[in-house]
């Protein structure tokens, strides 16, 4: 096991550029001709770096993380991972998708479905299965890589989901609210969860939210969008310090204001 | 019938109709699925040829056992090939069917983790399909056996068909219920075994659907 220990308190400032977006627009192509869905975003996202895409529904959230993953091709402006033009999946990148009760193999166990990425990674067979274990575990699904999706409820559907990822050990996790269908009390943990993965593996995360708190709570930048076609409205600096923590970060007078902050630009861009 | 089923004649005939059904039935499985793959990913080769497979499979599988026997003879050969005709388009159909319904978001999850060709073929689009594989293969099967009598009952003189329509224009009555007796027994031992497998293979989607209907 490798540990890297990034310094909890440096600024992600000084790190370098991982996921890069630039003027991107996206158009889908209809039987009614080109409708326009994401106008113009720009960002970037640091290695190391936590950002939470935030915005009403219906904005073009999904359509973005699709078109990052190189599963929808951009119509203009382009997206780079480690400089690279992303112009299909890349080899970088893992993404748990938002339709949680759809993107797990039936016909494959809990833990087959966690193993299957790796098999072309060509790993020594004890690592995978230390990695399907740990991220098994790290999730609270442990006791359940003998059972099959069909057998779980739709927030342990989602946690398997999010265990393939990690055991996947992508440079870039992207997630589409993946925490939307747990309790509060999984949703805390898998949110620590997010927070420790990338401690551990100098992950660089970028999570689509509708939960404000949440958005604050994760981040290191909260990207809203907003309008119809998509743009950014703003990009929210979060620097609180590091490790957070579930009662004390989320008690901090100016957790209060950047949650109203957001919350603020959110209605705006509704 | 005492007499018939002591004669090792009769073993033959029963050898001899059990080899050509499961060589058909096996051949025309493998065909099935492998054409249905083909043509159930690449759109452009279905399009071409989805009117000459609807209108083969229309026709009902007995009326070409006289095509074959006045095209090829009266050999095997020519049962084996029409009891493969007969059963391939079942499987084929249903294969193309299943590939097409493929599901959108494992299709993507598949992309995301870079899976490799034979990964998706094997552990995604195989699997996700073989519900309706399955079920074309229990149509192919029956389908197959109608064919495997008819074509022996065509001009030949080895088969449980045959001997059992020997029996029946010789008048030696005992003998055609024996041979009768025996199809009904061979045909539900046919799909009983191929019901077996089906389960088998298809535990977890008999299980979910159980789970499903309980919900
Ligand atoms: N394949 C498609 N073809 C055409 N239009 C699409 C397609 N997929 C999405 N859209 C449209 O693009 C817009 C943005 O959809 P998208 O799913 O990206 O929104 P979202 O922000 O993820 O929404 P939510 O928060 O509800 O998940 C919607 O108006 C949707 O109808
Ligand atoms: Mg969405």
């Amino acid at each position: 096991m490798t540990h890297i220990h990034t310094s909890t308190t440096a600024p992600v400032i000084d790190r370098p550029v991982r996921l890069e977006v630039s003027a991107l627009k996206k158009s889908y192509t209809t039987k009614k001709g080109d409708v326009p869905v994401i106008e113009d975003l720009t960002f970037d996202l640091r290695q190391g770096e936590i950002a939470c895409i935030v915005g009403p529904s219906g904005i073009g959230k999904t359509t973005l993380l699709k078109c990052l993953a190189g599963l929808q091709p951009i119509t203009s402006g382009q997206a780079m991972i480690d400089g690279n033009v992303i112009d299909g999946p890349p080899e970088e990148l893992a993404l748990v998708f938002q339709e949680y009760t759809r993107s797990l193999m039936p016909w494959l166990s809990v833990e087959h479905n966690v193993k299957l990425p790796l098999k072309h990674l060509h790993l020594p067979a004890e690592e995978r299965r230390q990695r399907v274990t740990s991220s098994l575990e790290a999730v609270g699904m442990g006791d359940a890589a003998q059972k099959y999706p069909w057998q779980l409820s739709g927030g342990m559907q989602q946690r398997v989901a999010i265990a393939r990822a990690v055991a996947y050990r992508p440079e870039v996790l992207i997630m589409d609210e993946p925490f939307a269908s747990v309790d509060a009390q999984t949703r805390f943990e898998l949110e620590d969860l997010c927070l420790r993965i990338r401690e551990q593996f100098d992950m660089t995360i970028l999570v689509v939210t509708h939960d404000i708190d949440e958005s604050v709570y994760l981040s290191n930048r909260v990207i809203v969008l907003g309008q119809r076609p998509a743009k950014v409205t703003e990009i929210i600096t979060v620097d609180f310090e590091q490790p957070r923590d579930q009662l004390t970060t989320r008690a901090l007078p100016q957790f209060a204001e950047l949650r109203s902050k957001v919350f603020e630009l959110i209605r705006k861009a509704g | 019938m005492w007499q018939l089923t002591q004669t090792s004649e009769f073993l033959i005939d029963i050898g001899s109709s059990l080899a050509n059904l499961v060589a058909s039935f096996v051949i025309a499985s493998f065909l099935g699925v492998l054409l249905g793959l083909v043509l159930g990913t690449m759109r452009f080769l279905s399009w071409l040829l989805e009117p000459a497979i609807h209108f083969f499979r229309a026709i009902p599988p007995v009326a070409l056992v006289p095509i074959f026997v006045s095209l090829l003879g009266f050999g095997n050969e020519t049962r084996i090939l029409a009891i493969t005709v007969a059963a391939l388009f079942p499987v084929l159909i249903s294969t193309i069917d299943g590939v097409r319904a493929n599901d959108e978001t494992l299709d993507m999850v598949s992309k995301v983790y870079r899976l490799t060709w034979s990964e998706r073929l094997f552990q995604v689009t195989l699997p996700a399909a073989a519900p309706r594989i399955l079920s074309g293969m229990q149509v192919s099967l029956i389908a197959a056996f109608v064919v495997m009598i008819a074509s022996e009952m065509l001009g030949s003189s080895t088969g449980l068909g045959a001997k059992t329509l020997l029996a029946q224009q010789t008048f030696a009555i005992a003998d055609m219920w024996a041979g009768i007796i025996l199809l009904g027994i061979f045909g539900y031992l046919a799909t009983f075994l191929f019901d077996l497998f089906r389960r088998r293979i298809l535990r977890w989607y008999i299980a979910a659907q159980q789970q499903e209907r309980q919900l």
